[in-house]
């Protein structure tokens, strides 16, 4: 075993895994905060994520395409595209609760969740016969900015890029203050009301369908914001690059505790180290008989151990059964 | 709900006149009868700008070239199949067109995973299915009569890259990265085996099927740092890869097999990709200098260039056409077999775009051409940096 | 479906037509080899004997002849049908699996088709030279000979059934949309494994796939040969494989009845229906749940084992997660816990895949080939990218919400439901 190359990429692998982590812990907010209220698991929202990621695309590429891109600071087309894909994600996940789950709201609890499923495939055709027909590709890239590709280093073997920085920052700015909506302001209230009881918080003056659509609005946003950062991280989308993240971020949600927005952070950071270690170490420890590609496994493993050991996850609360 | 037997005939005697209508018009064609030659390949998904390739190159021959068929009385026509690039779709496909007796060549596929199973239906049928496309050994390592290929082979492609590294680009060490299916592990194997034979240090092999996030992956290699990174696969995720390893600051140079040639690496790879190199069978149009009429025709008539494979399909389908007015020779007044057609492919003698081709027995052409290429800033300018004449590879002892 | 009525002027016209249709549409399928349309109207009157007001025995005597006479010789005329045919069969049988364990027991699988991935890559391995892999000095036995094919249906079947145990005891006690993840996740999981198990051990073959798959032996060709037939082994297999697809899916369906009139199949739908309370009344849970994962795996296993000897050429493509989806919607688009619904299911998404798309992506094609202009827009000039037989996610998709919110209880609602429906208890909203 090669310890000095272990010990050598161990700050990147690190770095790697926070990044991730941070990108999984904003996708399970929106798994987490409709789970908390509605008791489903929203399928559709590894979608929502992708949409958003187009959507940043999609301003960038026609910025670049008019030549303004080159223009304008990074800084400021990053928060606009940030704050767009939020919009249009937060927008299109409240379309989707109206049209496909508030119907089946009273319905038993297998039916909306396949409904569920139902947008989230409807989703990645739409998107690609969209992008198809308008870009006639659906595999897009994001263009780079060379400030926020630019390496900081930190002695020898350590150096990481400005966007890692930028997409940590950003990923906790948000959960901090989505902390701060649901735990202090009367919204927050409301939405926590909701969720413990919907009928006595209608009672008390709630307008139920009002907070739902909130719920998933700003979930939306949370899964909008993450897929403009993915693209920006990783420049590359897909219509179907959803899917495995929006699983590993419900993952993540369970990990720490469904319902629970500190537990969906320390769950996204969990699992996105653990993943991080497992891919870049297993081909090394295992000298190449088990490789990267296990790391799919690694995650779900991790969530049938969770489920089994420690249903309510690490930071969650017992989940009642309700009838 | 209630369907009563009376009314649902009513119903049929509706389906007829519209099951007729579509239908009608073909079956009248005058003359002898129609040939058709299928073209299977990706019309959708990612590969999907390939596939047409293939679809439309077909197209093209069929118009330049059904003359003298058309003189002996008979019309042809192009039945383009989509394979989707899956397993499952193109055996389905490859039934249904060995259900149509008017077919009597295929041209296809793009994926060797699906030409595999595919060309073992068309051998039901003793169908020919000639190849622009499939490198994989395996596809005429099986000696079946009916399967033939105008292309190189992974085998032959692969060394060819690993040798490339070693004596043009210097390299002592290298990584292999592959995506994970037939094509790209199998060509990633066979660089590993040369590499291996000639004394390069093969610093990893790793499989992937990630197209996005390739962090974990590259983190080592930057440990590494190899002389070169060999991709084996397609351009989908070779463009993100490349460009998230200089992203991090990785310097190694790049290498890819004919999969990632298409102008859509350099689209989504951007400058990382530029001075890269890439290994093909199928050069661009304008390195065969009797292509320039296709590629202008071509141009014309669909209103882009010509993508890799094109020319190629159009070869396969121009050899198919002369060994269908073989075996007419053959069989004078009446339509040829399918049988009679496959085993006349092997006696085609043809001098094509992409140069000449006869075949070995395997169904291999007898020698094939290997080019490599140095990624340009513009697509079209990319340099022919090698171009190699190589003898297949004789028939591997049957064990 | 009652029992015998009298024959009068009625049902004689009754039978009549459905033999005039019969014939109609056979003749139809037969004379235009390339009309989707044609085919379907042969399909359509298995649906139309379904509804008929005929006595059983009628019904089944018709389904026998369509089934059992008529499609085989369209098919040795079509080969194409046959395929059609077979494929159906395979998620006929699918589909009855996954809806013991969705629709009667109310478990959500997300991950169906790892168990039929189990059955497959059973026989797979042993069943071509695969094996001689795994034991290098074992020549004289692998690849095994087409005999063992049957014990290896049986095999599959455990294998499979064993798979859906192991799954189950440690989440069956989850909650049921977090057994749905979790399946969902050890479909993934069983199609990662086949994908990379090349190395440390070459079990699968990893992503190259295996082939050639020994097929069962056609030990009845020497009687035909005897009785003055000489068929090409090309010509008898897709054949073979119809009656032998038929007949695994005719078990089925009996196996399928039976439990669900059993007091298993009442105590699964007991939990379906309100778990706390099935628990109350000393229905053991998870025993319950075994079995019905269980049950339903093994189907997919033994369709599985056909599924590879019919392909000759498996690789861990055939496994996604969009099969497993694909045969959820056929579920769903049947009805939830309906048998007659799991089969009509079945066959419109297969039908719906194979020939419909398909079929409008050629014909789309041929119109953009000749290029005609219709309210002067030049079809030539159609995006290269809309082709109908890309959207089959969009197809599930469509299917998934639109059934749950117009239909929830699906095409042919289960009987049950049905009774349920038709008096609501009072004051009950579901």
């Amino acid at each position: 075993m090669d310890w000095q190359l272990v010990l050598a990429i161990l700050p990147q692998v690190v770095i790697d895994g926070l990044v991730l982590g941070f990108m999984y812990a904003l996708i399970a907010l929106g798994y987490t905060m409709v789970y908390g209220v509605l008791e489903l698991i929203n399928f559709a929202h590894s979608e929502i994520f992708m949409v958003g990621g187009f959507v940043g695309v999609e301003i960038l590429l026609s910025l670049q395409s008019h030549g303004w891109l080159g223009r304008i600071n990074p800084f400021v087309a990053l928060i606009l595209i940030v704050l767009a894909g939020m919009v249009v994600a937060g927008l299109l996940a409240v379309a989707v609760e109206r049209i496909a789950y508030r119907p089946l709201r009273s319905a038993p609890r297998l039916i909306p969740l396949i409904s569920a499923i139902g947008v989230s495939f409807f989703l990645q055709d739409a998107v690609r016969l969209t992008e198809s027909l308008w870009r006639n590709a659906f595999y897009l890239t994001y263009p780079s900015f060379a400030v926020l590709n630019r390496r900081i280093e930190l002695g020898q073997s350590i150096d990481f890029s400005v966007k890692s920085i930028v997409v940590i920052a950003a990923s906790l700015a948000m959960l901090v203050a989505l902390q701060f909506l649901v735990k202090r302001t009367r919204l927050g209230r409301a939405i926590r009301a909701v969720a413990e009881d919907q009928p006595t918080a209608s009672l008390m003056g709630v307008n139920v369908n009002r907070i739902i659509a909130l719920t998933f609005l700003i979930g939306g946003a949370m899964g909008g914001a993450a897929g403009v950062l993915f693209g920006v991280q990783y420049n590359t989308i897909n219509p179907f690059t959803g899917f495995i993240p929006g699983i590993k971020a419900f993952t993540a949600a369970v990990l720490g505790g469904i319902g629970n927005i500190p537990g969906a952070m320390v769950g996204g950071l969990v699992l996105g180290l653990l993943e991080a270690f497992a891919a870049s170490y297993l081909s090394l420890f295992t000298g190449g008989a088990f490789g990267a590609e296990y790391k799919d496994i690694f995650a779900f493993s991790i969530l049938i151990l969770i489920l089994i050991f420690r249903p309510r996850g690490l930071l969650g609360e017992v989940v009642r059964e309700r009838a | 709900m209630r369907l009563h037997p009376v009314r649902s005939l009513l119903v049929l005697a509706l389906a007829v006149g519209v099951a007729l209508l579509p239908s009608a018009s073909p079956l009248e064609a005058q003359g002898k009868g129609t040939i058709k030659i299928a073209t299977q390949s990706p019309l959708s998904g990612e590969l999907a700008a390939l596939g047409e390739g293939i679809k439309l190159g077909a197209q093209l021959a069929i118009e330049k070239m059904k003359g003298p068929l058309e003189k002996a009385g008979y019309k042809i026509e192009l039945v383009p199949f989509d394979d989707q690039a899956k397993p499952d779709v193109g055996v389905a496909n490859a039934k249904n067109i060995n259900a149509d007796k008017d077919i009597l060549v295929v041209v296809g596929h793009l994926n060797s995973g699906v030409a595999i199973p595919s060309s073992e239906v068309y051998k039901e049928a003793s169908l020919a299915m000639i190849s622009p496309a499939n490198t994989n050994p395996t596809i005429t390592d099986r000696l079946l009569p009916n399967v033939y290929r105008v292309c190189g082979r992974d085998d032959v492609q692969g060394a060819v890259a690993a040798r490339f590294a070693k004596e043009n680009l210097k390299a002592k060490s290298v990584y292999l990265v592959h995506n994970k299916n037939q094509y790209g592990q199998g060509i990633a194997e066979f660089f590993q085996e040369w590499a291996k034979k000639n004394g390069m240090t093969v610093t990893g092999f790793e499989g992937t099927e990630e197209r996005a996030n390739f962090d974990p992956i590259l983190t080592p290699i930057k440990a590494k740092n190899p002389d070169v990174i060999f991709f084996g696969g397609e351009y989908p995720q070779a463009a993100p890869l490349f460009r998230q390893a200089r992203e991090k600051g990785i310097k190694s140079q790049f290498m890819g097999p004919d999969g990632v040639d298409s102008t859509e690496l350099l689209k989504l790879g951007g400058d990382a990709v530029v001075g890269m190199h890439f290994t093909t069978v199928a050069g661009s149009v304008k390195e065969y200098p009797k292509a320039r009429e296709f590629a202008e025709a071509y141009k014309k008539k669909f209103g882009k260039d010509p993508e890799p494979f094109a020319a190629q399909s159009y070869d396969a389908t121009a050899i198919g056409l002369k060994a269908i007015e073989a075996a007419l020779k053959g069989s004078p007044g009446k339509t040829p077999s399918r049988e009679a057609v496959a085993k006349a492919v092997r006696g085609v003698k043809h001098a094509g775009i992409t140069g000449n081709v006869n075949f070995d027995e395997k169904g291999d052409p007898k020698i094939a051409t290997y080019l490599i290429y140095q990624v340009a800033k513009d697509w079209k300018d990319n340099k022919l940096v090698k171009q190699l004449d190589i003898p297949t590879p004789a028939a591997p002892k049957k064990s | 479906m009652s029992g015998r009525e009298p024959v009068t002027g009625r049902a004689a016209i009754t039978h009549a037509a459905v033999l005039v249709l019969i014939a109609a549409s056979a003749t139809l399928v037969y004379a235009l080899p390339r009309s989707i349309l044609a085919f379907m109207s042969f399909q359509a009157s298995l649906v139309v004997v379904y509804y008929a007001r005929l006595p059983a025995r009628a019904k089944l005597g018709y389904g026998a002849l369509i089934l059992g006479l008529v499609m085989p010789f369209l098919g040795s005329h079509n080969a194409y049908y046959m395929e059609v045919a077979i494929q159906v069969g395979i998620f006929v049988a699918l589909a009855l699996g996954l809806n013991i364990v969705v629709g009667l027991a109310g478990l959500l699988d997300l991950g169906y088709v790892a168990f039929y991935a189990v059955g497959a890559y059973t026989w797979a391995v042993f069943g071509s030279p695969q094996a001689l892999k795994l034991f290098p000095t074992a020549t004289g036995l692998f690849p095994l000979d087409g005999w063992w094919f049957f014990p290896f249906l049986a095999l599959g079947l455990a294998v499979a059934a064993a798979a859906g145990v192991l799954l189950g005891l440690p989440v069956l006690r989850l909650r049921g949309d977090y057994l749905a993840i979790v399946t969902l996740g050890f479909g993934e999981v069983i199609r990662v494994l086949a994908n990379n198990l090349d190395k440390p051990w070459n079990v699968t073959n990893g992503p190259k796939g295996i082939t050639p798959i020994q097929r069962p032996p056609l030990f009845f060709e020497p009687a035909l040969r005897v009785l003055g037939f000489e068929v090409s082994p090309f010509a008898l297999y897709p054949l073979y494989f119809y009656f032998l697809v038929l007949a695994v899916v005719a078990v089925v369906i009996v196996a399928n009845r039976r439990l669900e009139r059993s007091h298993i199949g009442r105590a699964w739908e007991a939990i379906r229906e309100d778990e706390l309370a099935a628990q109350a009344m000393g229905v053991p849970l998870v025993r319950m749940k075994l079995l019905a994962f269980a049950t339903g795996a093994s189907f997919a296993g033994i369709m599985g084992v056909i599924f590879s000897a019919k392909q000759l050429f498996i690789n861990p493509e055939s496994f996604t997660f969009l099969e497993s989806i694909g045969v959820l919607a056929m579920v769903i688009l049947g009805g939830m816990g309906s048998i007659p619904g799991a089969i009509i299911g079945a066959s419109v998404v297969t039908i719906l895949n194979l020939q419909v798309l398909k079929g409008l992506s050629l014909w789309l094609n041929e119109l953009r080939n000749a290029g005609i202009t219709i309210l002067g827009y030049n079809l030539a000039n159609l995006p290269s990218q809309f082709e109908p037989a890309k959207y089959e996610r969009m197809v599930f998709g469509i299917i998934l919400i639109l059934m749950m919110i117009y239909r929830p209880a699906g095409i042919i609602p289960a009987r049950r439901r049905r009774i349920e429906t038709a008096a609501p208890p009072e004051g009950a909203a579901r």
